[in-house]
């Protein structure tokens, strides 16, 4: 154990963590050229093009010290955004400390702080560093004295690097073996490893990430899940080296993986603790929460003859994906399709943009809503997710929707405008204090439906990136709901229908009209587009037709041109979905909930 | 479709130069006319036994009249002697306004040309030259008296609008000389700058524009009714005729799905499910007839719905429109039923009308049938 080191990099966007990551990746010598590409550890498309990181990965680094022992040094990358905060929290978990990395010309950043809070709240060593130090712009005597003064850190602990250059790469090693304490435990305790992650591997099943606190773990024991008790036995277990590599066991200070013949991803809660099932440990490795999703949208198939793909699909994805779920759904106005859970809208993009790029599927997505609660005259309760289950008003006591507890980190000087921001969102009984000179720490609470559709990146505009967000979930509250319908040429599209507070009813509504207007193309008939409350029209906006477009001639050279053209244009209409007579894109269902201050 | 006799299609590609607008294919090798006209009546052997007759024909081009009247007798000669052609049958024969001598035309005439084409454009000058057009509206109109002297009952005219500098006045007054010349029948085409073309890159370089949609609906609209008030009959996007039986059969059997042969560089047939095309270099297409080869480019075989999207964008294209039981004999798509919902739309908005056996687009329907060709 005494040569094991488990670490995280936390940084602020772009201040080169997947970067640093490679460097090491590369100077430890477990991957060759051959083998190396940027940013080792996002293996997805998606997070390579959005620079971001959405699954936890792990990679087993061997290392000879300058002490002349060998080192294994296990780094755990962690998501990046708010809607997988708990995802984070169990990776740092499973950690004795982190590099924390600041950008040299930008220094000190919103996510900086936040991070450094995440790490401090583990009790995880830190060790700064000083990324981008050949950059023209960079300040290293500035970010040295906001280390001082915003970070309250020791400036003469950081070490300066460029990753890029592959500066400096052997002294972070070299500080990791140093400073960061090897892990405790015991390896003749009962079994206790903390699950931080799992993913589906289509030949062996669940692939269990985890790090090893207490005893060993070893093929053909038998394990248990201690949130439910379903018991398994390991086939196989090993350290991340650039693949897989298999072991004899983990023993309590290791980060690997357990196969155990769990058949999908959804069996494994991230933060469970995993014990023997002869000889378990007294109590699990605290910090379990069980995830809940928060927003809920329906997904249909553009075509109705891909509902079974679509199925299929999802099925496969739902292998990958634990945070997920899904159950059959019907729409009036798009046919048969699924109602899923998620995290969050960040995470419903990640959805739809893999269900779309991985398995070629053309999708719909109705406008996504919280979870509310209806209280009924006869006393019956009951959640409603989905606009499309609304109860008959004259049938209602009492709604109520969830509310949240947003917290906020941000320099003063946004103070004003993020307190608008959160009044504008129906915020209550706001928390303000200060951290630290010109820091500030804001609290509020505030419904969760205001929140999800565009708070987040509002508030990241506003704060230009310097606030930090993060929000629990903390009750329901007595609100006065209306169920908003949307016509288009006076036939209603439920998918479009959403479940809304009454005073913001008029200006959501004349919003969804508006954006709807930018969104369905004009066509050859006028079209109508209305938001409505029970019978009564709340807003409206109107497509005008086009009126002239055949200017070519057809004759017999010109008909197969003509016809090819079309047969292309078809096919792009598909990404159009025909509602009675008009054609809407894709991009409308999403569209009505942007805010206009993008 | 099958037993519907069908039409022939020559296809002369020689111009002595390109007008400005053309993006066709066309050859100024007038050299090879000689050869050409060897050359067609080789290529009929290949068909004569899966076209047995034809009851229209259509010497068109490129610029036919660039033939020379024996060179034209051949071709029609040959025809006689490969195929059966009906009496009544309509033979049409493209002309350009300069090449139209009475002499010519009487020629013409008497080898049994029954129906002339004149590619007048415009009876306005400046537009004549800035299109790129080698003949001046004085020259078009002795052309049609030409026409006229030398014996034709069925003149049709070719007309183009929406050009830069034209005035809804200037079109105007161009229909009125055509109808006061008593055309046949008309054909007007919005212009329309293919990036090919010298057009294009002069619409570019000058910062000219085209017609904004309301101007094309504006032109589009009154054209139709200066003809229809004339008493023309609005019959296809483009075309009009001054009777029923004054259409232009051969170009209905394009809009009707009805068999076609097409003989000449880049000639396009169209027989039951297939449609194949020739090579449209005037070398390469002499090169395979003299090497007893069909000089044909491109073969492409329609599926069922292939098919029924081309019968549904023609049928929009035309006042008769779609007969629907017979198009759900030859496609299998009951369009009412199975297209209830927009049909209905559109005969809400009189965009398409239903009559008893039919479903035809109204002149707002003509106007906008690119989009109904989508639905």
């Amino acid at each position: 154990m005494e040569n094991i080191r488990n670490f995280s990099i936390i940084a602020h966007i772009d201040h080169g963590k997947s970067t640093l990551a490679d460097r090491l990746i590369q100077f430890t010598g477990v991957c060759n050229e051959r083998n190396f590409q940027d940013q080792m550890l996002d293996n997805m498309d998606i997070e390579r093009e959005r620079g971001i990181t959405i699954k936890s990965n792990a990679i087993s680094l061997p290392y000879r010290a300058k002490d002349g022992k060998d080192y294994i040094l296990n780094l755990i990358d962690t998501p990046g955004h708010v809607d997988f905060s708990y995802e984070v929290s169990r990776s740092l978990a499973s950690c004795e400390g982190v590099l924390l990395l600041i950008d040299a010309a930008q220094g000190v950043q919103a996510q900086t702080l936040a991070n450094l809070y995440l790490a401090m709240e583990h009790n995880l060593e830190i060790i700064p560093i000083i990324n981008k130090i050949d950059l023209p712009s960079a300040d290293i005597d500035r970010v040295l004295e906001e280390m001082d003064s915003e970070l309250g850190l020791d400036p003469d602990t950081h070490i300066k690097c460029s990753a890029k250059e592959g500066i400096g790469i052997e002294e972070i090693l070299d500080a990791i073996i140093e400073r960061i304490p090897p892990p405790a435990g015991d390896s003749s305790n009962p079994l206790a490893a903390l699950i931080f992650d799992a993913h589906y591997d289509s030949f062996r099943g669940t692939i269990i990430h985890c790090r090893i606190f207490e005893g060993t773990v070893k093929n053909g024991d038998i394990i248990r899940f201690m949130h439910n008790n379903a018991t398994y036995k390991v086939e196989e277990v090993g350290h991340f080296l650039l693949t897989r590599t298999k072991r004899e066991k983990l023993s309590a200070g290791d980060v690997g993986y357990i196969i155990a013949g769990v058949k999908t991803v959804a069996d494994v809660r991230t933060g469970d603790t995993i014990t023997n099932h002869d000889r378990p440990c007294i109590s699990p490795l605290p910090g379990f929460k069980e995830v809940k999703p928060v927003v809920f949208a329906s997904i249909y198939p553009i075509a109705s003859d891909d509902y079974q793909d679509l199925a299929d699909s999802l099925e496969k994805y739902k292998l990958n994906d634990a945070s997920f779920i899904y159950e059959k759904d019907s729409s009036a106005a798009l046919g048969q399709g699924f109602r899923c859970g998620f995290l969050g809208l960040l995470h419903l993009d990640i959805v739809q943009e893999r269900l779309e790029r991985e398995y070629d599927l053309s999708i719909i997505l109705s406008v996504p809503s919280v979870r509310y609660r209806f209280t009924l005259k006869d006393g019956k309760v009951i959640y409603v997710d989905n606009p499309t289950h609304y109860p008959d008003p004259a049938e209602i006591e009492k709604g109520e929707e969830p509310y949240i507890r947003a917290a906020m980190m941000l320099p003063e000087r946004y103070l004003g405008t993020v307190m608008k921001l959160c009044m504008e969102k129906r915020g209550v009984n706001s928390n303000l204090s200060y951290t630290g000179p010109g820091r500030a720490e804001l609290s509020y609470e505030m419904p969760l439906a205001e929140v999800i559709f565009d708070f987040y990146d509002r508030f990241k505009s506003v704060t230009q990136g310097y606030g930090s967000f993060d929000y629990d979930i903390i009750d329901y509250r007595e609100s006065n709901l209306v169920l908003m319908d949307i016509l288009v040429n006076g036939e209603k599209v439920d998918a479009l229908s959403q479940i809304i507070h009454r005073d913001r009813a008029r200006s959501r509504g004349l919003l969804a009209c508006e954006r709807l207007k930018d969104e369905i193309p004009r066509q050859m008939f006028k079209i109508a587009i209305q938001g409505a409350i029970g019978g009564e029209i709340i807003a409206r906006s109107t497509i005008s037709a086009f009126r002239k477009d055949v200017t070519a001639k057809c004759y017999g050279g010109d008909i197969s041109r003509k016809r090819k053209l079309l047969e292309k244009q078809k096919a792009g209409k598909k990404r159009m979905k025909m509602i009675g007579s008009v054609s809407i894109p894709q991009s409308a269902f999403l569209a009505v909930l942007k805010s206009d201050n993008d | 479709m099958k037993n519907k006799p069908a039409g022939l299609y020559i296809h002369v590609p020689f111009c002595l130069s390109k007008c400005a607008y053309c993006s066709f294919y066309s050859s100024s090798s007038l050299h090879l006319i000689d050869e050409f006209t060897k050359s067609i009546p080789r290529e009929m052997a290949f068909y004569k036994n899966i076209f047995p007759s034809f009851d229209t024909i259509y010497i068109g081009g490129g610029t036919p009249s660039l033939l020379s009247v024996a060179q034209v007798h051949d071709i029609l000669l040959a025809i006689h002697f490969n195929f059966q052609i009906h009496l009544q049958a309509e033979i049409t024969m493209e002309v350009n306004p300069g090449d139209a001598s009475q002499d010519y035309l009487q020629q013409l005439r008497a080898l049994g040309i029954n129906r002339i084409n004149i590619g007048i454009q415009s009876f306005d000058d400046t537009l004549l030259k800035f299109l790129g057009r080698r003949h001046s509206a004085r020259s078009a109109l002795a052309a049609v008296e030409a026409a006229r002297a030398a014996g034709f009952e069925n003149l049709g005219m070719d007309f183009i609008y929406g050009v830069s500098g034209q005035t809804m006045d200037s079109w105007k007054q161009t229909l009125k000389t055509a109808v006061d010349l008593c055309a046949e029948h008309l054909s007007c085409y919005q212009l329309s700058l293919d990036k090919k073309t010298p057009l294009h890159q002069r619409y570019l370089t000058e910062g000219l524009s085209l017609l904004t949609e309301d101007q094309a609906l504006d032109y589009f609209l009154t054209t139709s009714q200066v003809l229809t008030d004339a008493g023309y009959t609005h019959y296809e996007v483009s075309n009009f005729a001054r009777t029923d039986s004054l259409k232009s059969r051969h170009n209905m059997k394009y809009w009707c799905h009805t068999p076609y042969l097409g003989l000449g560089p880049a000639a396009h047939t169209f027989l039951d499910h297939q449609r194949w095309w020739n090579k449209s270099s005037v070398e390469a297409y002499l090169k395979s007839i003299a090497g007893e080869m069909k000089p044909q480019e491109g073969f492409e075989k329609l599926s069922l719905e292939q098919l029924r999207l081309e019968a549904w964008f023609l049928g929009m294209r035309t006042k008769d429109g779609i007969d629907l039981a017979q198009f759900k004999t030859s496609y299998g798509c009951d369009l009412l039923t199975d297209k209830k919902p927009i049909i209905d739309e559109l005969i809400r908005n009189r965009l398409v009308e239903l009559t008893e056996r039919h479903l035809h687009p109204t002149l707002a329907g003509m106007a906008v049938a690119d989009s109904l060709a989508l639905i």
